[in-house]
């Protein structure tokens, strides 16, 4: 085995798949929903207690510090991305850590789908791949329901077909 | 499925030797005076407290009574759990029944067994006792616990199972050991004192007999107490554990032999070896002396300390010499020079990221191994073959990527142990994941 052999090696030209749209669309909602809340309170406040300068500083500012984090959300959106090779699952995230996982799928022992409450109002399911190792951490969310599924039986059924003893 | 493992074929030998047929494939219970040992602690305890007051002649029935009354529920409890739980060898597997509310039954199938162990507290020890521990990946051992058997039992057990273990019939006899390393207990003695806490111990004691001398006063001293008896308590623990440690080989595994007043006895069968880790303090290096630690992919034991960080982790080679480390090493995987990995350090930029630690960082991998190098006081080489690698990742945090940094992760069976080849070039990284996650393939595929 410690030859290698060319023949057998990985082709590495799986393609490169992405959370579905949807998952960019609900997490706006998600921002939406504390963002607007809070924007409305600080500048209703603010428009009664004190001048009009500092309640325009104010709301300024908070605008601000919403679009960063709109920003920061959007780049975190765009940096999710995974690719089903041959014999293992590469997700890679992050925007401030970047991070990229590599799960061979003999070495997974249980798969987890999961879609909280904003998922399923916008059809997306959470994919996780767990090994026998505590730090193992690929996790793809945003997948639509039907993606999900499919991805789900197909790494059960490559993890079934590889599986290797501990 | 309750064909008893005894039906031997015609003509093997081991039949002529009786003791080795009396592995019950029937339902057995564990040694009487189990619940004695069991409880031996917290009898020890409630007598503290009863003697003084007996002694004193004291009037104060009621508390005597509590206390009388918590011993009586305590031998109760231990003989109750006794006659409830009982073990046999059916087929390839241990089962173990226990509980008398709720129910237990445990079924341990020897081929997954990652080690058995033999131990012998001191208590145990007085009456010619023994607790046989089989390790199972991912189970504290209190799951596969059979305390306490009579000793000669226990050891003829544990031969059975590790035969079963490696697919051998049950009655093969255990194979002849071969001893590979002693512990030099002078060495022993010597290199725990030289270790943490015994460091920060006479910091400690510096600091405050400065302090008392300025202050005039003894109480900062007295205060320092509970940190010496911890430190105490720490080096005893180890020193137990570790006193006269033997490593032998046998064709069935590594056979771990130690302890001063207790004594333990482990088996780890060499397939079932996750990794290895290398471990030079810093006080150590002068002498040249390391220490070898092993993982078998258990989590701690369920007992009290262990799962704390100061009690190490299982030790293959508690301390000696590289020469020796060396030996022992090449036992478990032959052809790795863990200090190749210290050739391959990271590019000097490194140094802005982890300065205490740069030195003891670095990489090797061949198609079977990879080998890590991490710690900023205690240089650690982690050792891990190829094909017990669960996961691969690499991460770059926001500092790291302005000195075009990336580290990579060796994810391993269980949350304690994990190798990481820190601070890489961020290219050589990424070159460096497929072709290992390549390796780990072959090596899951290809033969052990």
């Amino acid at each position: 085995m410690s030859q290698p052999s060319g023949g057998d090696g990985q082709v590495d030209d799986a393609p490169t798949s992405h959370p579905s749209p949807r998952l960019w669309v609900a997490r706006q909602a998600l921002f939406a929903l504390v963002a607007v809340p809070v924007l409305l309170a600080a500048g209703l406040l603010s428009g009664f207690l004190a001048p009009a300068v500092v309640t325009g500083v104010l709301l300024v500012a908070l605008l601000v510090v919403a679009a960063v984090v709109w920003a920061g959300l959007r780049g975190r959106y765009r940096s999710w991305s995974y690719r089903e090779r041959e014999d293992d699952l590469i997700v890679s995230r992050g925007l401030l850590v970047r991070r990229l996982s590599v799960v061979p799928y003999g070495r997974m022992q249980f798969l987890d789908v999961t879609a909280g409450p904003i998922d399923r109002w916008f059809g997306l399911a959470t994919v996780q791949l767990h090994t026998a190792a505590a730090t193992s951490d690929a996790r793809i969310p945003g997948l639509p329901l039907v993606e999900a599924r499919r991805l789900r039986d197909r790494l059960a059924a490559l993890g079934e077909a590889r599986g290797a003893g501990l | 499925v309750s064909e008893p493992t005894r039906t031997s074929p015609e003509g093997t030998g081991p039949a002529t030797d009786p003791d080795v047929t009396d592995v019950p494939a029937s339902w057995t219970r564990l040694h009487p005076l189990s619940p004695v040992i069991a409880f031996g602690r917290t009898i020890g305890v409630v007598l503290v407290f009863i003697v003084p007051r007996l002694a004193t002649q004291s009037s104060d029935a009621a508390g005597l009574g509590v206390e009388v009354g918590i011993l009586l529920l305590g031998v109760l409890a231990g003989i109750v759990s006794w006659l409830v739980t009982r073990w046999r060898v059916s087929g390839s597997e241990l089962q173990i029944e226990t509980g008398l509310l709720r129910r237990q039954s445990i079924r341990l199938p020897l081929a997954r067994v990652q080690a058995i162990d033999l131990d012998r507290p001191l208590l145990a020890r007085v009456f010619g006792l023994a607790e046989l521990r089989v390790q199972v990946a991912g189970s504290g051992s209190g799951r596969g616990r059979l305390a306490y058997l009579p000793e000669q039992e226990a050891i003829r057990v544990r031969a059975q199972l590790l035969a079963l273990a490696s697919g051998l019939h049950a009655e093969t006899p255990a194979p002849a050991a071969h001893l590979l390393f002693r512990v030099d207990n002078t060495r022993l003695v010597v290199s725990s004192l030289l270790g943490t806490p015994t460091v920060a111990l006479v910091a400690l004691l510096v600091a405050s007999v400065v302090l008392g001398v300025v202050s005039g006063s003894a109480a900062v001293a007295v205060s320092l107490l509970p940190a010496v008896v911890a430190v105490g308590a720490l080096l005893w623990r180890r020193l137990n554990s570790e006193f006269s440690l033997t490593v032998a080989e046998a064709p069935d595994g590594l056979r771990v032999d130690g302890g001063l007043l207790g004594t333990r006895h482990e088996t780890v069968p060499l397939p079932r070896v996750q990794a290895v880790r290398w471990v030079e303090p810093l006080l150590w290096r002068p002498f040249g002396w390391c220490r070898l630690e092993i993982d078998v992919a258990q989590q701690r034991s369920s007992r009290r300390g262990q799962d704390s960080p100061a009690f190490p982790d299982r030790a293959l080679l508690p301390v000696g010499t590289a020469g020796q480390a060396r030996t022992v090493l090449a036992r478990v995987f032959p052809g790795v020079d863990p200090y190749r990995a210290l050739e391959s350090r990271p590019p000097a930029r490194a140094r802005f990221k982890a300065p205490l630690a740069y030195p003891n960082f670095g990489v090797w991998s061949d198609d079977r191994y990879i080998v890590t190098g991490s710690g900023r006081f205690r240089r650690r080489l982690a050792i891990v073959p190829l094909g017990k690698v669960q996961s691969l990742r690499v991460v770059q945090g926001p500092y790291a990527r302005l000195l075009r940094l990336s580290t990579l992760h060796v994810d391993l069976v269980g949350r304690r142990w994990h190798a990481a080849a820190h601070s890489r070039d961020a290219e050589e990284a990424e070159a460096m994941w497929p072709a290992l996650a390549e390796r780990a393939r072959r090596a899951r595929r290809g033969p052990r």
